[in-house]
């Protein structure tokens, strides 16, 4: 017998005192799915999150968002940038005017990679109650590597994208499941609290994370 | 011992070891439970180390559950669907491997811990590879999946800074969440300071005890690896059965790293850690990170859908690790301890971890989840796991806490009745306990049995009338594995029948 025979047929041995074969028929689930949860204002409790895990935010016009990635790269002490393809025209026209050296990925190595200053990204969904950024690495965001291997990361979220909690993140990440394109969550920069339980911010992922704003 | 005593009479690198070795003694090999305690009680060091992390760690959990309007609800919603999965297990095996196989995974199935680590290794050797990088896993320490690899000539390099701690200090894990809990900053740096530089790059020679200079040296040390890394292995958080997904919570971004840059990666996980639908995610991934680290989100959650083409593993393996599990599920009380999702709240509530640490459990889950997961995994044959489900004082905090609501306390009543009943098989003759309970019920079922012992405590009382603490009584035999790791509280010179007589005159 096949390890798969045998380990399902122990289930159904072990289970066999369970009548009803419909799973859903025998263990209803109370629980309304998607719901949003109840917030004094969504994009404030959003920005009080973010700062809560010691990342940066700041806030920007449409207009003036090329002006706010060249002044957080600024703040960053970052020089060369990691720009995916899908990345609007005129923030990398602000890069170049800001004096950034805009790195393209082709197929990059992963030192390539490590020795780039910063990258930059838009993502897909913001969750305020828990000031989650959820990437499904589309062509604003790019493959999983660049958004892990460089040590900052400016990430420009809209205003639109913020919305209360997971419940209805998950609803705008559906697509990308169903694409089977992979998604990455992130809260804050890296950080551990494994020594003695202390938070220290930044250990393997970007040590930086800076998000910009857009209403 | 001075730091410089100890650092002299550490052991000399072994040259035939690719990985730092681990401690000798395996986790069936170690003593029952109250032997194991009577000797991590005598180390201050790691109580003291305990009692901190474990009284900050509460706390956070605490304030984060408030913050939640409808965590009750959420915990309930969890238990259902976790029950749900647990009681048609094949039902969503099935549907999980269909998924996952249609998005280019290769789903292998293993009964049991050897099986899991000779697929493993025959992954690996396919890809003529002597290393490995590995994201904190618990179902690859249950299978001692390290060691497995070490003998077929394979390094495996563990990348949670806790982990790379323990495996540094050639130690066991003490804690599911953080591992190196044990241990303190000034010791975390020695560790550091003598081995990193005998597996790779060195700890910085200047190096304080401060903990953002020590997770910087575990980045430097960490990074080769992972840049050159060709093959990872993982566990899982959750499989997803509808979408195929696997979800893996993290801190460090090391997860990610072993995730993402290798070539192929290999992901063992336990059959019961599946959920049926990508919307559940929503419940047990608010509910994981608040009750584990008490964050609102662990920094870092990837959830991969099979093989995406130009980013990341081109070659994905899930190997479904039965290990005990299906024994777990025969018992329908015990069953419910399936629905773990290995937050650790549990052990960071309880007060008997909290004195003793994670290594008295002899088995890679401590605290109140191991004392009733591991003699259902296991089995109640041997001398550790038959007292693994007394080293409870039964106070039910763990109870309170778990998010996924497994009645915790009464699975310990259950297992203890299920190792007396074992033993009662093997030895039809009474055991010295059971002859001990039996005195115990005849004396407690009548009121002037009981009067008439408690004379005779009470005389003790008085004799001894200013001492707390008896200490431990050298009791031979049978009663000594009560006494021994236990300071008697002095009987009272009063007992409660005669403060209740008094009251009453007095009123
Ligand atoms: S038993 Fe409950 S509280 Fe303990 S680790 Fe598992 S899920 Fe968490």
């Amino acid at each position: 017998m096949s390890a798969r025979e045998e380990i399902l047929r122990r289930i159904r041995g072990a289970t066999r005192d369970i009548k009803v074969k419909d799973p859903v028929a025998d263990v209803a689930v109370d629980w309304v799915y998607g719901q949003p949860t109840p917030l004094d204002d969504v994009v404030d409790t959003f920005i009080e999150n973010i700062e809560d895990y010691k990342a940066r935010i700041t806030r920007s016009e449409a207009s003036s968002t090329g002006q706010a990635i060249v002044d957080a790269l600024d703040e960053l002490g970052a020089t060369t940038v990691l720009v995916p393809d899908g990345i609007d025209a005129g923030w990398v026209a602000a890069l170049e005017a800001g004096g950034k050296t805009i790195v393209r990925d082709t197929a990059l190595s992963h030192y390539e990679l490590s020795d780039t200053d910063a990258v930059l990204t838009g993502a897909r969904v913001a969750a305020a109650d828990s000031g989650t950024i959820c990437l499904d690495h589309d062509d604003t965001q790019g493959r999983r590597a660049l958004t892990l291997v460089p040590d900052r990361h400016v990430c420009v979220v809209r205003e639109d994208q913020v919305v209360s909690d997971i419940p209805e993140a998950l609803i705008r990440l559906k697509p990308a499941v169903e694409a089977r394109r992979p998604i990455t969550w992130i809260s804050g920069g890296s950080a551990t609290s494994d020594i003695e339980l202390d938070r220290v911010e930044g250990v393997h992922g970007p040590r930086q994370l800076f998000v910009v704003l857009e209403a | 011992m001075t730091i410089d005593q100890s650092r002299s009479t550490r052991r000399e690198v072994d040259r035939n070891r690719l990985t730092p070795a681990p401690p000798t003694e395996s986790y069936l090999g170690m003593p029952a439970f109250p032997k194991g305690v009577k000797s991590e009680l005598g180390n201050q060091q790691l109580r003291r180390n305990l009692r901190h992390a474990t009284t900050t760690i509460r706390g956070k959990r605490a304030m984060r559950q408030a913050e939640v309007h409808n965590w009750q609800e959420m915990r309930t919603a969890a238990e259902q669907i976790k029950n749900r999965v647990g009681r048609h297990l094949d039902h969503y095996l099935i549907q999980a491997e269909e998924k996952m196989t249609a998005a280019g995974i290769t789903v292998h199935w293993a009964r049991d811990a050897e099986e899991a680590n000779r697929i493993v290794v025959d992954i690996t050797k396919s890809k003529n590879t002597d290393e490995v990088v590995k994201i904190k896993s618990m179902a690859t320490q249950e299978t001692d999946l390290n060691e497995a690899l070490e003998e077929a000539g394979i390094a495996a390099w563990e990348t949670d800074l806790a982990e790379l701690i323990v495996q540094m200090g050639h130690d066991k894990p003490s804690h599911i969440l953080v591992p190196a809990i044990h241990r303190n900053r000034s010791e975390v740096r020695e560790i550091f300071l003598d081995e990193m530089g005998n597996w790779g790059a060195p700890a910085p020679a200047d190096i304080s005890d401060d903990p953002p200079e020590l997770a910087n040296a575990a980045r430097l040390h960490l990074r080769e690896k992972f840049l050159r890394a060709e093959v990872g292995i993982s566990g899982g958080n959750f499989i997803v059965a509808d979408t195929g997904s696997l979800v893996i919570v993290e801190s460090e971004g090391n997860g990610r790293m072993c995730l993402t840059l290798p070539e192929t990666l290999i992901s063992v996980v336990g059959i019961e850690k599946l959920v049926p639908t990508f919307d559940d995610l929503e419940v047990f991934l608010r509910l994981l990170p608040r009750s584990s680290t008490g964050e609102r989100m662990n920094p870092y959650t990837s959830i991969w859908t099979g093989v995406t083409e130009g980013d990341g593993p081109q070659d994905l393996h899930v190997v479904l690790l039965d290990n005990g599990r299906t024994k777990v599920l025969e018992d329908p009380v015990g069953r419910e301890a399936l629905r773990c999702i290995r937050c650790s709240a549990c052990m960071n509530v309880c007060p008997v971890y909290e004195r003793v640490g994670g290594h008295a459990y002899g088995s890679v889950y401590p605290g109140p989840i191991g004392s009733i997961l591991t003699p259902q995994l296991r089995g109640v044959s041997s001398p550790i796991d038959q007292s693994l489900p007394f080293a409870s004082s039964l106070c039910g905090a763990c109870d309170e806490v778990c998010p996924v609501k497994i009645p915790i306390s009464d699975i310990l009543v259950h297992m203890r009745h299920k190792v007396v009943e074992y033993k009662k098989g093997k030895r039809p003759i009474p055991t010295g306990e059971r002859v001990l309970f039996k005195g115990l019920g005849w004396m407690m079922a009548k009121g002037n049995r009981l009067a008439g012992a408690q004379t005779f405590t009470k005389t003790a009382g008085k004799l001894f009338k200013r001492k707390q603490y008896i200490g431990p009584i050298p009791i031979p035999g049978y009663a000594a594995n009560w006494t021994n790791a236990r300071d008697i509280p002095m009987p009272p010179a009063q007992t409660f029948r005669d403060w209740w007589a008094e009251r009453e005159d007095t009123k």
